[in-house]
């Protein structure tokens, strides 16, 4: 079996040894890191998430693929940069102000970094001050925000207004979730996107990634 | 006898206590307020400021144990008793805090507004099986800042069963406190006649908030009612089995506890929570799986070992429509629960893990929480002894359907369901309708907003309330309130 196609099928079993073991091999045989990264490592989390939608795996299998998608990530991620390719981008989460339930922004977390972006997590209760200039200083291209509170929801306008009024909301593109927004609310306050739960958001990260 | 439920026996329920207070004394519990961090301090816990970490002592457990109350009682709005939360008592409230309804009309999950929610205070004014009213669900037609207070303004105004509810944040406490001044007069007569329960949630692992620990101490300082509502997800935030997600429900409990008595000894509080586990195929918290419902028998059962009231979020489903799978959860849940004892049973009206009340199911529940309490009174006899006679009877009349013993006995015997329950013959039930369910339960909501009678509540008083309801929207650029005929 050729190199990345180890790489794509032991990610997918969770086996984080086996993944570090062939990306450094990979690596060692010079196959172009952008192959590694797209048709090894991504290749395989794609998989993943399919098979998790399709309720061929459960939660665990996924979180475990993750780890150790950043075992192989960890490796490669030094010659990407060398080598100038970027990654598939950068997202900035967080829980919106005043709401400090983030089991479900956590999960989200973990499987946007499972497909390949660079996760920068600001925590609960954060403000729309933070949210936009950690977004502007980290060149992050989506801003993702959680609330599971209705006294916490209107929060996620603020940032909106706070991009446009800064003329960054062409820039950054943001996606909201949790249990009391909907994707009406999300058009209505001008978000770029909804998910309803962890795969969806990263299905609909790619796509905002896509779309400049 | 009255019937019973239990899931631990003494060995293991003493080994889950003793491996709870571990946990508490070595790994301890983060909490993010200063006042109660220095207040462990000074009873000897091992405080960390920079980490808003605190190790709790077999002392401060021993000592909050003792001085909780083993019971206490609510009253409603004009200051009758309703509930009197001991041994095996058990009451139901509906599930608090969703944030949308099922829409009977248009058959939809939407946000709630003023108008639903006073519908539902005048539902449940006549639900004879659920004791308290709840905040059950969040008007989107007001400013943010005052949903939760403006809740419990409406709950005062129309319905005078005590309320079940909850602060979103340190700020909403006064108002909330000060609309129950207003309906009791002094501080004093509210501590002595409490009116309201509020829950108070520690973060799961082993964490408290600056919002709800806060909330504790206010509660505690004022002798409001809390029940605590610590919620390990098994299998995510917390251990995947059901002993290990009971240890760190008995620590996080255990830890809220030492926060209420500390502040106020002797302060009133309910045993309470809402584990679950937690679903790894579609990331949700099942409330309606048999194992969370297991878990909430099992920590009331820790409770009861304690000599505490207890509470559990265990009646309610996670359908999301009033289907066969929204009854089966709820009762399964109601009867384990008034098995168990739970005092407190949370849940009914709920739909869609805790996110979704419908007035329909409200009433379908209350007719399940009807049956339950029937369960629990057992099998007694009722000169039934010696039986000869009875018989004898039987067999010389041929029905026993106008017998002295058949009209004294029949309405203790039998519980009779209805109008939502249906036990009509077929063709009784087509000749009226053939009413499906969700119809029958909405044809009841209907006849119950129509016979609603307005609460007796003082009319002096009705007008302090919306005087501070009017004042708190004006703080927050509201000019008015959504019902001004109130
Ligand atoms: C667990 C829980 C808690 C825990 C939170 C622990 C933590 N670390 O987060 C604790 C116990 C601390 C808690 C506290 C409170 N809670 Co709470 N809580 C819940 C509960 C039961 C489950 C939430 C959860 O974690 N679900 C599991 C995760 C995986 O799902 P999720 O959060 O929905 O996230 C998924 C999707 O929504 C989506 N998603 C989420 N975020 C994002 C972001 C993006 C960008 C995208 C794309 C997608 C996405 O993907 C996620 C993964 O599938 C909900 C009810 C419910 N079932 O939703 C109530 C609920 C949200 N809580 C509620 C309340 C009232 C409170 C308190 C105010 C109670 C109190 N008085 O103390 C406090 C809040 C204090 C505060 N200021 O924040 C109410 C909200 C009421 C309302 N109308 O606003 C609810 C609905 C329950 C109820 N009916 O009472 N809570």
């Amino acid at each position: 079996m050729d190199i990345l196609k180890q790489i794509s099928e032991n990610l997918r079993g969770g086996n984080d040894k086996k993944v570090l073991e062939f990306t450094k091999l990979a690596i060692e045989q010079k196959i172009p890191p952008k192959d590694i990264l797209d048709d090894g490592l991504i290749a395989g989390m794609d998989t993943v998430g399919k098979l998790f939608k399709a309720h061929e795996i459960f939660l665990p299998d996924v979180l475990l693929a993750a780890k150790a998608m950043y075992s192989g990530m960890d490796e490669l991620k030094p010659i990407l940069i060398r080598e100038g390719i970027p990654t598939i981008g950068k997202v900035v989460i967080g829980t919106i102000q005043g709401d400090l339930h983030d089991i479900g922004k956590n999960l989200v977390g973990i499987m946007l970094k499972g497909a390949g972006f660079e996760v920068i997590d600001l925590g609960n209760d954060v403000s729309p001050e933070k949210f936009v200039e950690r977004a502007k200083k980290e060149n992050a291209k989506v801003i993702g925000m959680s609330a599971l509170l209705t006294t916490t929801m209107q929060g996620m306008r603020k940032v909106i207004d706070l991009l446009n009024e800064r003329g960054l909301s062409g820039e950054i593109k943001t996606i909201i979730g949790g249990a009391p927004v909907s994707e009406e609310f999300a058009r209505e306050i001008g978000a770029d996107a909804y998910g309803y739960d962890a795969a969806s958001a990263v299905d609909r990260v790619k796509k905002l990634t896509r779309e400049k | 006898m009255r019937p019973i439920v239990k899931f631990l026996d003494n060995e293991l329920l003493e080994r889950i206590v003793s491996e709870a207070r571990d946990v508490l004394c070595k790994l301890g519990v983060e909490i993010h307020n200063r006042g109660i961090l220095s207040m462990l301090g000074d009873y000897g816990a091992k405080v960390d400021m920079h980490r808003n970490h605190a190790l709790f002592t077999d002392e401060i457990i021993d000592r909050t144990l003792k001085s909780a109350p083993g019971s206490f009682k609510l009253y409603d709005v004009l200051g009758n008793e309703t509930h009197d939360f001991i041994g095996y008592n058990v009451y139901f409230t509906p599930g608090s805090a969703a944030l949308n309804i099922l829409d009977y009309k248009t058959r939809k999950i939407r946000k709630p507004t003023t108008m639903d929610y006073i519908k539902y205070t005048e539902v449940v004014s006549g639900l004879e099986n659920i004791a308290s009213q709840s905040t059950a669900f969040i008007p989107a037609d007001v400013n943010e800042n005052i949903s939760d207070s403006y809740r419990l303004y409406l709950s005062l105004l129309c319905c005078k069963k005590p309320v079940v509810t909850g602060a979103f944040s340190v700020e909403a406490f006064n108002i909330m406190k000060d609309l129950q001044l207003a309906v009791r007069g002094t501080r004093e007569k509210l501590a002595a006649k409490p009116l309201t329960i509020y829950s108070c949630c520690p973060t799961s692992p082993l964490k408290w908030s600056d919002v709800t620990s806060q909330n504790l101490v206010d509660c505690a300082l004022h002798s409001i009612p809390v029940e605590y509502v610590s919620m390990p997800l098994a299998g995510f935030m917390a251990p995947v089995t059901l002993v290990g997600t009971l240890v760190q429900h008995t620590a996080e409990t255990l830890s809220g506890l030492a926060i209420s008595q500390l502040t106020n000894p002797g302060t009133p509080i309910l045993y309470g929570g809402s584990p679950a586990i937690f679903d790894v195929r579609y990331e949700t918290t099942p409330m309606g799986a048999v194992e969370t419902q297991m878990i909430d028998c099992a920590y009331n059962e820790i409770g009861k070992h304690f000599g505490l009231p207890t509470q559990a979020y265990i009646s309610l489903s996670d359908s999301k429509r009033l289907d066969t799978q929204a009854g089966l959860e709820s009762s399964m849940g109601a009867t384990l629960a008034v098995l168990a004892g739970v005092n407190n049973i949370s849940g009914p009206g709920m739909l869609d893990f805790e996110n979704c009340q419908s007035l329909e199911k409200l009433v379908v529940d209350n007719e399940i929480c009807g049956m339950t309490l029937r369960l629990i009174k057992g099998i007694e006899p009722r000169e039934d002894f010696p039986a000869l006679p009875r018989f004898e009877e039987l067999l010389k009349e041929k029905h026993l359907l106008i017998s002295e013993h058949t009209l004294r006995y029949l309405r203790e015997e039998q519980y009779f369901p209805g109008p939502v329950i249906d036990r009509a013959n077929r063709a009784r039930w087509r000749e009226e309708g053939a009413l499906t369910l969700f119809k029958r339960a909405h044809r009841e909501v209907k006849r119950l907003v129509k016979e609603y009678e307005p609460s007796r509540l003082p009319g002096e008083v009705k007008r302090e309330l919306k005087k501070l309801m009017e004042g708190e929207a004006r703080r927050y650029g509201m000019d008015s309130l959504p019902s001004r005929d109130l």
